[in-house]
């Protein structure tokens, strides 16, 4: 069975079609990353799977039950977890406490057990911060555990996005441009901590443009643009592709194509503003 | 295997300094212990100010939970003070009931009142929530205004008994402000309590990042309605504790002066931090005292105090004691 399908998934905002009649199935195992131009849809169809926007039409499918149109936390609660392109940490937080938050799910005090703190939310209390201690040495944080979210560097930062994301225990993890403003060193430890995670036996969806963590990385490559999906399938077969060279590569498709190649790049221009 | 991410430890400095922030830390509530315990020696009308700013104190709490841990804003509060207040009043002076009965049953009408206000108005954010919640203290203000068969009015309500416990009344000054830094206590041990828990986590997860709380399966609404629920009871049993302390209450008690007051002493104490509501309540009752002797200046020396708070602790007072800005 597959963990994720989207079926004929389209959204349009006012005339834009952003996604345009998309379906795919994500297997259980593995890697998959979703590629394409600037403003193809990619984080649209994201915010699609986990119940930010709802779709226009189509269905999304997670684990056999449909989930289309259900609340974020709904679909958070059902196994599916994201995180966001520009890194959105809980600032007055520590790290540490971020990675407990995390944990939200998988626990079930209230104000009764913060204000009385009865046995069972101190043991709770425990297990919550042994697994967001264990995290942060997963992902190589353990020093910083203390310290304020902010005060990590940007790469660190989106380790504590995963780390937190991973505290949810998500079946399915969705990674939107994880290896965003990381230096070659920092993706390449980016990708083996992606693959780490797969193996464990959560299924792993990602938006990448960095194609040297999408090559090391995906079992799978889902290629979109223009709100359509053009490609699919391994890394080797949608890197030769012409469909994929054309859209994804451009700029330098653009020089050879010509005139043809400037048309379609002011179109793209045009439709995303 | 992933090490090459970590390349700065602040570990190490942090902890050589792990005892003194623990003792600098402490400072905000030696101060606070110092003015109170003068206050019950003293007596008299130096007892009375710290009465008031206790009872303020405990409404500051409130207003934290909801502003300072949860990021929203109220300035409505005062509705749920009258809604406290006005029950003990009237439930005592009228109808005889136990202080502690009528103090109940204004926390349970308020907390009433705030679900149902609440559910509809925390739909809205920012600015809009703000004008949503003022428009809730002004409907209130108006109804003890207005339903003069059970407010009197302008005239208000006098002749409420001090609280206590069946014959167990308590009438002296000390034993008053014992009571009242009590319940001041409480409060911040649960503001403490609450902000180290689940539920702490998850108004700073909203407060933060309502996106990524969503993300982490966190109903954010449910929280929000939460928080506001909690501040609404917060600020009954302070408009409770004015009714017996002071033995009357009138419209303008919980007017809009309150939520500027309560606002100013919220940000000079310290938002989202664990003393702000007190220091804050303090200073700010304590302030105008100190400049009595300027007369007709006292005003403006008060109104400049403020200003340079603002300036030189723009987090507040209680932050520049704590390190990370987490007393």
């Amino acid at each position: 069975m597959s963990r994720l399908s989207l079926k004929n998934v389209s959204k349009s905002f006012g005339g834009l079609v952003a996604v345009d009649d998309v379906s795919f199935d994500i297997v259980e195992r593995g890697v998959t990353a979703i590629i394409g131009p600037n403003g193809a849809g990619k984080t649209t169809l994201f915010s699609l799977i986990s119940g930010f926007l709802r779709p226009s039409l189509g269905k999304v499918v997670f684990e056999g039950e449909d989930i289309t149109g259900l609340a974020p936390q709904l679909v958070a609660k059902r196994g599916v977890v994201r995180t966001f392109q520009l890194v959105k940490l809980f600032a007055e937080l520590s790290v540490l406490d971020n990675v407990k938050v995390g944990r939200h799910l998988h626990a079930s005090g209230g104000l009764v057990a913060a204000l009385l703190r009865p046995p069972a939310a101190r043991r709770e209390e425990r297990e919550v911060e042994a697994k967001a201690r264990e995290l942060l040495a997963f992902v190589g944080l353990v020093a910083q555990a203390e310290a304020p979210a902010t005060s990590l560097g940007y790469g660190q930062q989106r380790l504590l996005e995963m780390a937190r994301a991973l505290a949810a225990e998500p079946r399915l993890l969705l990674l939107d441009e994880p290896a965003a403003g990381l230096d070659a060193a920092e993706s390449a430890a980016l990708s083996r901590l992606i693959r780490s995670v797969a193996e464990g036996g959560t299924t792993v969806l990602l938006i990448e443009h960095d194609m040297t963590l999408v090559m090391n990385t995906a079992d799978h490559v889902i290629v979109v643009d223009f709100g359509r999906k053009i490609a699919e399938g391994s890394p080797e077969a949608v890197r030769r592709d012409p469909a994929v060279i054309a859209a994804y590569l451009g700029s330098a498709h653009q020089a050879r194509a010509g005139e043809q190649g400037v048309q379609a790049a002011r179109v793209a221009e045009a439709g995303r503003g | 295997m992933t090490n090459s991410l970590s390349t700065t430890s602040p570990e190490a400095p942090r902890r050589s300094l792990a005892v003194r922030p623990a003792l600098i830390a402490g400072l905000p509530w030696l101060a606070l212990a110092v003015v109170f315990g003068y206050a019950v020696v003293v007596g008299g009308y130096p007892a009375t100010v710290v009465s008031f700013a206790l009872i303020y104190a405990v409404f500051v709490s409130g207003l934290n939970l909801f502003m300072g841990l949860a990021n929203q804003v109220s300035f409505g509060q005062n509705a749920f003070a009258a809604i406290g207040g006005y029950a003990s009043a009237i439930l005592t002076a009228t109808y005889g009931f136990e202080p502690l009965l009528a103090m109940l049953a204004g926390l349970v009408a308020s907390i009433g009142c705030a679900a149902l206000i609440g559910y509809p108005t925390l739909r809205l954010k920012g600015h809009y929530l703000a004008m949503g919640t003022l428009a809730i203290g002004l409907i209130v203000y108006e109804i003890t205004v207005e339903w003069q068969s059970l407010t009197q009015g302008y005239l208000g309500i006098s002749g409420i008994p001090p609280i206590g416990i069946g014959p167990y009344e308590v009438l002296s000054d000390r034993g008053q402000l014992i009571l009242l830094a009590v319940v001041a206590l409480a409060a911040a041990l649960a503001t403490a309590r609450i902000r180290a828990s689940r539920l702490g986590r998850a108004l700073a997860a909203l407060a933060g990042s309502e996106d990524a709380a969503l993300a982490l399966g966190i109903d954010v609404t449910r929280y929000k309605f939460l928080a506001f629920l909690m501040a609404a009871g917060f600020a009954s049993i302070s408009g409770s504790l004015f009714a017996h302390v002071v033995g009357f209450v009138s419209p303008e008690v919980f007017g809009l002066h309150l939520v500027i007051l309560t606002f100013t002493m919220l940000y000079v104490g310290g938002i989202g931090t664990i003393a702000g509501p007190l220091v804050g309540a303090f200073v700010v009752s304590l302030l105008p005292e100190m400049f009595r002797g300027f007369k007709d200046y006292q005003d403006l020396a008060y109104g400049a105090a403020l200003i340079l708070l603002l300036i030189y602790a723009p987090r507040g007072l209680s932050t520049l004691f704590a390190a990370r800005g987490r007393a």
